[in-house]
């Protein structure tokens, strides 16, 4: 039939080739050699000015991953990398180091026009006054410290932040200025010999964020950093770092889109977060590495430790992730619920198009009392992809009273896709309770048609439909993003009907 | 020039055929009731109007507006001005009704060139139509259908014929599962959209939902074909004496 005939027309034009945020800014860079040796981690900590401890710190742990192997139990299949094939540092040059937007270098700031990141939106910087009726929840203020390929070029409302004793910088900047808090904190929560990846990140790091929230202080801001791969063959290893010290509160946003390219490129972050009595931390991401192309070439590797320690009593770390992009992701953002009356929270909306692997969840380690915890996740698999749910939930001896809810849901479009769940519960006291539910369902027919019957695109109606379902996750996310969020998971759906 | 023209359509659904060679005529202005015994292809014929995959079209036509219906997806004819209010309308979780609404009238609009409707605009008009039709505002902060009632369903259909305007209206059983208030709500609501330029094809297996919403024609369907037409009589006669008449046809 002609309608149906022009139906896999159009899809066969849309597919994921037409990644949408694939270009490339050119930015001479200023690499390190390739591959990885002592002198590797020798040359990227003296690019930084660091100081030997922390040469020392990094050295110890290169030391300790020569002795490790890639982990293999996750669902994803992948050709094996060549460590040594990598660049592990890059950074573009920047003029003289910047202390307002207009001396960014106009090529960066259009990078981030193109992503529609207004990071030159007088409104949302500056917290600009809306017009009279207009109710735009994006001019609230967000601090916007732009990692551009390693380095951060740019970083924002750095003097409100100071007065509110807020601190939020690059981590390099951190471990000269405040090497005390960096000491203190950098691998006490995911230690260099933790696993594969997360060693080799604390080896080569390169550059993340940094913020420490002194006790009772409620941050004024949203806290964001977008990440971006921009050079060929680069790994990389960011490192981020946020402590909310006691009874303060501080929420935190990454995003990520990044360019197209053939090879795999390696991205294996690390982020380490603490909360001590009472504190709060909520971190947001939305990831949107570059996929891969239609016959699953390219696409970024995707392997990140994540984990959050709610060290004092009464503290509560929430994770909420929405994750579209990566050819491989492999990553569990994690609570340990070390502080009696600690709450952990996981919102995940995992989808997975044309041929991506996602292997996430989370990991609720609930050592102290009457601690709690929630898990939300939400899995969508469309094109020939995997999507698999993760997630260990266990209560140690002393936890008493330790609560878990569990609700994992899988939504299929398509029959060639694939959805799974891995749940492991251990509860090893009798007072912890802990429920489970799982449901997987195909997108229904019937649903898309009542949409296509009243205007929407094939597209749109999909768009919709997966917008709905996973509504419970994005309702998680601030505002600002939550805007954002949907229109990607929208674009990240084209070409996954026919 | 007829609104719709339908003729000698033969449907297949996984290999049987469910309508061998209907016709069916519809000008501006008028309203077709359609009755007939359950699995005569009313839906079917709702449904191959409106464009749902899963129908094998093996012969005759459809015209729209002198148009080929059959050469165009379903999302362009419900933006020329084809609406289906389903039998069994379906819910749609986490999509607020109201957001719903916006984005399907707006995606209409735009498919005909036409600019965006603003947000005050918007609101107005849906609490205007959702007022006359006994519709609380509430209602539409829920996600589209979910925990409405049977009667809640059918009212939230008609509420989007009236803010769509189609130019062709199909009712697939909108009196089933009405209380005799709401059907007198629901009908009021159709009748109020009753236009020359606008025609009604009514879907019913009771003359009473004729009562309100009175036809020009009524048409009996058995076994996938129309096997007699005529005036609002029709259904009178039809209540009376039943469809077994028909069945050897
Ligand atoms: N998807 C399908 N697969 C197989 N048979 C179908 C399908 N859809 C409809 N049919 C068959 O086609 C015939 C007509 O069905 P249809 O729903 O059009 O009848 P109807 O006149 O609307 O009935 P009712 O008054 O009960 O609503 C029935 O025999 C039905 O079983
Ligand atoms: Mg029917």
């Amino acid at each position: 039939m002609p309608a149906v005939q022009e139906t896999v027309e159009r899809v066969k034009r849309i597919d994921v080739d037409q990644y949408r945020y694939g270009f490339e800014t050119l930015i001479e860079s200023d690499k390190a050699p390739k591959g990885l040796s002592e002198e590797t981690v020798k040359f990227i900590s003296q690019k930084k000015n660091e100081p030997d401890w922390m040469l020392q710190w990094r050295l110890e742990a290169y030391r300790r991953w020569l002795t490790m192997t890639e982990p293999t139990w996750a669902r994803v299949d992948y050709p094996k990398i060549d460590f040594q094939d990598l660049y592990y540092y890059a950074a573009p040059k920047p003029k003289k180091t910047v202390t307002s937007l207009d001396e960014i270098d106009p090529e960066i700031l259009k990078t981030y026009e193109k992503l529609g990141i207004p990071l030159r939106e007088v409104a949302m910087l500056e917290g600009v006054e809306p017009k009279p009726g207009e109710e735009d929840p994006a001019r609230r203020k967000i601090a916007v410290d732009a990692v551009f390929d390693s380095v951060s070029v740019a970083t924002t409302f750095k003097a409100e932040l100071k007065k509110a004793g807020v601190i939020f910088m690059p981590i390099s900047e951190a471990i000269r200025e405040h090497p005390e808090l960096v000491q203190k904190y950098l691998g006490s929560v995911v230690p260099t010999s933790d696993n594969f990846y997360a060693t080799l990140n604390s080896a080569v790091f390169s550059d993340g964020s940094f913020v420490y929230v002194p006790p009772g202080v409620r941050c004024p801001m949203e806290l964001s950093t977008y990440f971006r791969i921009n050079e060929r063959n680069t790994g990389q290893f960011e490192r981020t770092l946020i402590i909310a010290d006691k009874g303060s509160y501080v929420s935190y946003l990454e995003g990520c889109t990044a360019p197209q390219r053939d090879e795999n490129q390696l991205h294996a972050a690390v982020v380490e977060l603490v909360a001590h009595d009472d504190a709060e931390i909520k971190y947001s991401t939305v990831q949107n590495w570059y996929p891969g192309n239609s016959e699953g070439k390219g696409g970024i590797y995707n392997f990140v430790t994540k984990r959050g320690d709610c060290r004092g009593n009464h503290s509560k770390i929430s994770w909420t992730q929405v994750e579209t992009g990566s050819a491989i992701t492999w990553k569990y953002p994690s609570c340990i619920l070390r502080g009696d009356n600690s709450r952990g929270e996981f919102y995940s909306i995992a989808i997975s198009n044309g041929f991506q692997q996602v292997d996430s969840g989370t990991k609720m380690i609930h050592l102290g009392k009457n601690t709690s915890s929630r898990i939300i996740s939400k899995g969508i698999a469309a094109g020939k992809s995997q999507n698999t749910y993760r997630g260990l939930v266990t209560a140690h001896r002393k936890a008493t009273g330790a609560r878990n809810f569990t609700a994992c849901d899988s939504l299929l479009i398509g029959d060639k896709c694939g959805a799974h769940t891995v749940p492991y519960i251990e509860a090893k006291n009798s007072s912890a309770t802990f429920e489970h539910e799982a449901t997987t369902s195909k997108i229904s027919e019937d649903v898309l048609f009542y949409c296509i019957q009243r205007g929407l695109s094939q597209e749109e109606a999909v768009g919709l439909v997966v917008n709905g379902f996973v509504k419970d996750v994005l309702q998680q996310l601030p505002m600002e993003f939550a805007v954002e969020a949907q229109k990607l998971i929208s674009i990240s759906l084209e070409g996954s009907v026919g | 020039m007829a609104l719709l023209e339908v003729k000698d359509l033969k449907v297949r659904v996984e290999e049987r055929e469910i309508l061998h060679g209907l016709t069916l005529t519809v000008n501006e202005g008028e309203v077709h009731a359609i009755m007939g015994p359950n699995g005569s292809g009313k839906s079917t014929l709702s449904h191959v109007i409106a464009g749902k995959p899963g129908y094998e079209v093996t012969d005759g036509q459809i015209l729209f507006k002198g148009e080929d219906l059959l050469e165009m997806s379903p999302d362009e004819r419900a933006a020329k001005g084809v609406f289906l209010a389903f039998q069994y309308p379906v819910e749609i979780p986490g999509v607020a009704t109201m957001n719903f609404l916006r984005t399907a009238l707006n995606a209409q609009r735009k498919a005909r060139g036409e600019d965006e409707y603003s947000t005050p605009d918007f609101l107005k008009k849906v609490r205007e139509v959702s007022k006359s039709l006994n519709i609380p505002q509430d209602m539409l902060k829920r996600g589209v259908n979910v925990g409405f009632s049977g009667g809640e369903k059918k009212r939230n259909e008609v509420l989007q014929m009236a803010l769509f305007e189609p130019s062709l209206c199909i009712l697939d059983e909108m009196d089933s599962g009405l209380d005799i208030d709401a059907l007198r709500i629901a009908a009021d609501g159709v009748n109020a959209l009753r236009s020359p330029g606008r025609a009604m094809v009514v879907i019913t297996h009771y003359q009473r939902l004729l009562n309100y919403i009175v036809p020009d024609f009524v048409h009996v369907m058995s076994r996938g074909r129309v096997v007699k037409s005529g005036a609002k009589d029709l259904a009178l006669e039809l209540e009376a004496s039943g469809y077994a008449q028909f069945e050897d046809a």
